[in-house]
């Protein structure tokens, strides 16, 4: 039962270290449990039955920034929420992404005002754009792959610059 | 950007208790960033142990500006922050501002126009009390709720694709009628969503009515009587759950409620199993309104053809130059309305949702404001937890059905 | 109007010396600020007007006197009537009595008014701001106040915009 069955007897895998990390750290990436505005509506939507997220491994939403390492920014974010939005990035484990989904994490969408970052980008550094407003939950779940796809390509040389 | 700041108790020295300057009682933050909270809803409490003494909800993390932004905007392209203002609810919010702007200029709608909107808005309240049910069975420790519920929402949403080419904020009601036509498909998948769903409502009831925890948790908590709720300004399901019959589509019909055979669910209880029975009743009752509109929908055109405020339809204008202008006309400077205001109220899946509209006699808005359930439904809230369990507050929270958008705007 | 709202508006017409207009079948009344907490509770208790459905003003801003109309849209539950009253509030003084302990809802929509328009609720239990952070400047629904429209990157403007952008810190 379970993988030598799909993959015959394989013996012995060799791959570089850093594409064992890669692929580890994007078949459990634990998004964090946080909404915003009507696209938090859409994140559900995808969590839930009929596009059912936990196929890509993301069935764990962690309610606390110190266990997830994605932050999904599904909404607008207002001058208000600037800040706790930051602080919360910054108590997220490195290492971390974000992804913005909906044009008004994006880039402000139609609301184009006082009280709104003109794109959450301003706040958090993003790592992958889903546009729509709001995205269907398809769109979310192209734009994790996505992110999948950057991590995967992601070197320890990068993130030792990244990260210091 | 501002950093957070550190707040001192002595800002909210008028809203706690001696006890909590002496520390013998703790004041507890939760939010912005929590689950329960449905959104980005911050609450202060003071506790004694586990009791709430003192609750002080903190708003605003959500503050859209949608009220400065249409004012910069004329009444058509206005209508998208509606859809983005409640978004359990963005037909209703359509529904809601296009019969503020129809009563404002004097505009009337079609016959069939009135009853595509009905159904329409009656889905979606259906779809609303959904994502409530779901969240309210999660908050609850109900997980399968959620699939369930979710699972039902996707199917309305699939009807609201078919009719507007979108799943949510469809902007499919306009001034003056609709955007467009129904497809063919639309009767029998409305048909067959409401076959199906009557006994999905039954099997939601066989999972949480009876249920002895689901009793527990909620029966005698959040007690809230009829005249708190009329001087907190509380309207929807919830004031029916303490036992005022106040439903805006019987009380003020419009769009031709009045023609539609069906009950205003209420219980006396006033309390968190009461509003979960209301809504419940709800259910059914939107579904009786659709069978009712689908079967009464009359043939006909769906938008007004006054064409100072409508837009003439395509074909028209290859062939007509004076629709060519309309159409030009309105698509860049938009319609004036009179130098005067209305308000204008419609009964939304949390309760009276208003629109004060006011006109300068140009093609934008002066002035408007949102009256939105959420907010006054949510003031409430302080008042009702006083004196139960932390735990309690989130079935509360999640029985009062809140929206921050609806509540920031 | 309504035929039924009629003696209850002339009542309050007597007593504060309010002002009728009329528009799409709806009553509004002009009563003086000073008169606004009297006019309030008289229909309440009187006329049976449980429900403040909402609570707003308007800024009509170049005009001074009156520069704000407060807007308080009452509803009966029980006669199932609405009306609203309406109070002219100067620019020099914006101020007006506190409806907080005649409708309670008027808490929190007299701490929104305060942090949109500036008006100040006099005797007001709990007066902070409710939707803006503590620390703006300014009230944002006032004419004065700008939008706050940023310029839409686009192909043309892309690196102008790319410089004037803020960035956060990784």
């Amino acid at each position: 039962m379970g993988v030598e069955q799909k993959l015959g007897n394989m013996g012995v895998v060799t791959t570089t270290l850093e594409n064992m990390v890669n692929w580890s750290r994007t078949n459990a990436m634990w998004p964090m449990l946080f909404g915003l505005a009507c696209c938090a509506i859409e994140m559900m939507a995808a969590q839930a039955s009929d596009y059912d997220m936990s196929r890509f491994g993301m069935e764990l939403m962690r309610a606390s920034p110190r266990q997830s390492d994605l932050m999904i920014v599904a909404g607008r974010c207002s001058k208000k929420m600037g800040p706790v939005l930051r602080r919360l990035y910054d108590q997220m484990p490195e290492p971390k992404w974000v992804i913005a989904m909906g044009d008004c994490a994006s880039c402000g969408g139609v609301f184009n005002n006082y009280a709104i970052f003109q794109g959450v980008d301003e706040v958090v550094p993003v790592d992958v754009y889903v546009a729509g407003c709001p995205p269907r939950p398809e769109a979310l779940i192209h734009g994790v792959l996505t992110l999948y796809e950057k991590v995967k390509g992601d070197t320890f040389k990068e993130y030792a610059v990244k990260y210091k | 950007m501002s950093q957070i700041e550190e707040v001192s108790v002595d800002q909210f020295k008028h809203l706690v208790s001696e006890r909590a300057l002496t520390g013998e009682t703790m004041l507890l933050n939760m939010g912005p960033q929590h689950p329960s909270t449905h959104g980005v809803l911050r609450v202060l409490l003071e506790l004694d142990g586990e009791t709430i003494i003192n609750c002080v909800p903190d708003i605003g993390y959500l503050h859209t500006g949608v009220e400065k932004n249409m004012e910069a905007k004329t009444y058509q392209k206005a209508e998208v922050m509606t859809d983005r203002l409640d978004y359990m609810n963005p037909l209703g919010n359509n529904l809601s501002y296009v019969l503020a702007v129809e009563k404002l200029v004097d505009l009337d709608v079609p016959a069939r126009a009135q009853a595509i909107r009905v159904i329409l808005v009656e889905l979606q309240r259906i779809a609303s009390h959904m994502v409530w049910l779901g969240a309210f069975g999660l908050d609850l420790a109900a997980m399968s709720m959620f699939l369930y519920c979710f699972r039902e929402r996707e199917r309305i949403l699939d009807i609201f694709e078919l009719v507007s080419g979108q799943r949510m904020m469809t902007t499919y009601i306009r001034p003056g009628g609709v955007w467009r036509d129904v497809p063919v498909e639309f009767d029998k998948a409305v048909r067959e969503f409401v076959q199906m769903f009557h006994k999905r409502v039954d099997e939601y009831e066989r999972l949480l009515t009876r249920n002895p925890i689901f009793i527990d948790r909620l029966v005698g908590i959040g007690y809230l009587s009829v005249e708190t709720a009329l001087q907190y300004g509380v309207t929807g399901p919830n004031l029916r759950a303490s036992g005022s019959d106040w439903d805006l589509r019987k009380a003020r019909p419009y769009m031709g409620y009045e023609q539609y055979d069906f009950n205003i669910p209420t219980r006396p209880e006033g309390d968190t199993y009461a509003r979960y029975i209301v809504r419940i009743e709800e259910l059914r009752e939107s579904l009786k309104i659709i069978e009712q509109a689908l079967n009464k929908m009359p043939l006909g055109p769906v938008n007004s053809d006054n064409r100072k405020f409508v837009p003439p339809p395509r074909a028209e204008i290859g062939v007509s130059m004076e629709a060519l202008i309309h159409h030009f006309k309105l698509w860049t400077e938009g319609f004036p309305a009179p130098k005067n205001s209305v308000y204008s109220a419609v009964e939304s899946p949390r309760g009276e949702l208003g629109m004060y509209l006011e006109g300068d006699g140009g093609p934008k808005p002066y002035r408007i404001h949102l009256r939105t359930p959420s907010f006054d439904n949510l003031a409430v809230l302080p008042e009702i937890v006083k004196g139960h369990l932390v735990a309690d507050l989130v079935a509360i929270l999640a029985s009062i059905d809140i929206v921050l958008g609806d509540i920031d705007r | 109007m309504d035929k039924r709202l009629e003696p209850i508006v002339k009542d309050v017409q007597e007593k504060f010396g309010a002002t009728l207009a009329e528009f799409r079948e709806e009553a509004h009344l002009f009563v003086a600020a000073e008169k606004i907490v009297g006019a309030l509770t008289l229909l309440r208790d009187t006329h049976k007007f449980e429900l403040l459905s909402a609570l707003t003003a308007s800024d009509y801003y170049p005009q001074t006197t009156p520069r704000f109309h407060v807007i308080y849209q009452l509803s009966s539950v029980e006669k199932n009537l609405t009306l609203q009253v309406r109070v002219p509030v100067n620019e020099a003084n914006p101020q007006v009595p506190t409806a907080a302990h005649v409708y309670k809802v008027a808490n929190w929509r007299e701490r929104e008014v305060f942090d949109m328009f500036g008006i100040v609720f006099e005797g007001h239990p709990d007066p902070r701001r409710i939707l803006m952070p503590e620390d703006t400047v300014g009230h944002p629904l006032r004419k004065d106040y700008p939008l706050g429209y940023e310029e839409p990157q686009f192909t043309f403007n892309f690196d102008e915009i790319r410089v004037v952008k803020p960035a956060p810190k990784e």
